[in-house]
């Protein structure tokens, strides 16, 4: 069985909270040098079979409507090697 | 005149939705995620809450229930849909409204009386309002900062298409202080704060929110 694996991120110019608060808490817990932490998404899909073209191209259909939001998010999408 | 309120699971407001039709003289009905009959409304509210536990993003899941195919096919036909807090999530992830809601730049849940000013009174919902009429009424949300890229933000303006900003602070990080919009057509409306928790001075800070569910009513007598 293949996987697909998407990774979304919002987009630079979108404030992103969470990534804000981990980053205080890397200063809190004394890591330091650090200058931004921006946090997003990963969904591992595994596919019934192979990686075919045209089940990806479902899985890609899949991102632009379901997993990402293209207002405010980019995403990146890989089949990821057999295991 | 019938106002439908749709329940998803984790609707919150529905009740207070239905409540607030009925006192503006409505006829309310309810209306269930998984029923894509709209049982004959003349209107649809889309109410406040985390549907779908907020998964994934607020509203992402909720745009693709039965009852959003028809809501979304019936507003491109004129159909008045409010969606409140969460219901303007699910009309921004269903694309009848630009932008996004993303949570607030605070990080931190906001529950308070906030005050609006109503920029635009030619919507289906808003007409009983006079122009730049100042409002108080609740907002309570943790994704409730709306965001777009600059091109849509001045085109919201431009067109007239800001229904209600923030005054004083802006509580939510919302670019431009923007707290309710609509479509070029004025049918749809998204807003942030809950005007159904303000039609009767027993539980709200005022009764300001009444008149989105009586301009409403003239604006289906009037089509």
């Amino acid at each position: 069985m293949a996987r697909v694996v998407v990774d979304v991120m919002l987009k630079p110019e979108i404030l992103d909270p969470q990534g804000k608060a981990v980053h205080g808490a890397f200063g809190r817990l004394g890591f330091d040098g650090v200058a931004d932490v921006r946090q997003g998404k990963r969904f591992e899909i595994t596919l019934d079979g192979e990686a075919t073209e045209e089940q990806v191209a479902e899985i890609r259909k899949a991102a632009d409507t379901l997993l990402a939001n293209p207002v405010i998010e980019d995403y990146t999408l890989h089949v990821e090697a057999d295991q | 005149m019938k106002i439908g309120v749709v329940t998803f699971p984790g609707s919150l407001d529905d009740v207070d939705a239905r409540r607030a039709a009925a006192v503006a003289g409505a006829e309310a009905v309810a209306l269930w995620h998984g029923d894509a009959d709209l049982h004959g409304v003349d209107a649809v509210v889309l109410p406040g809450g985390f549907s779908y536990g907020d998964y994934l993003r607020a509203g992402a899941i909720s745009r693709f229930a039965p009852v959003m195919e028809t809501i979304i096919k019936k507003a491109g036909e004129g159909l008045p849909v409010l969606g409140i807090c969460n219901g303007f999530q699910v009309l921004c992830e269903s694309h009848l409204l630009p932008g996004a809601l993303i949570k607030n730049h605070h990080r931190k849940f906001i529950c308070k009386d906030q005050a609006l000013r109503i920029e635009n009174n030619r919507t289906a919902w808003t007409s009983d309002y006079d122009a730049n009429h100042e409002i108080t009424i609740v907002l309570k949300n943790q994704d409730g900062s709306f965001v777009a890229d600059e091109p849509t933000l001045d085109r919201l303006e431009g067109e007239g298409l800001v229904v209600a900003r923030y005054l004083d602070d802006n509580p939510n990080g919302s670019y431009r202080d923007i707290a309710g919009i609509s479509n070029e057509r004025g049918n749809v409306v998204g807003l942030m704060p809950h005007p159904e928790h303000c039609v009767e001075t027993l539980t709200g800070p005022s009764t300001d929110g009444l008149g989105f569910f009586t301009s409403v009513l003239k604006a289906v007598v009037a089509s």
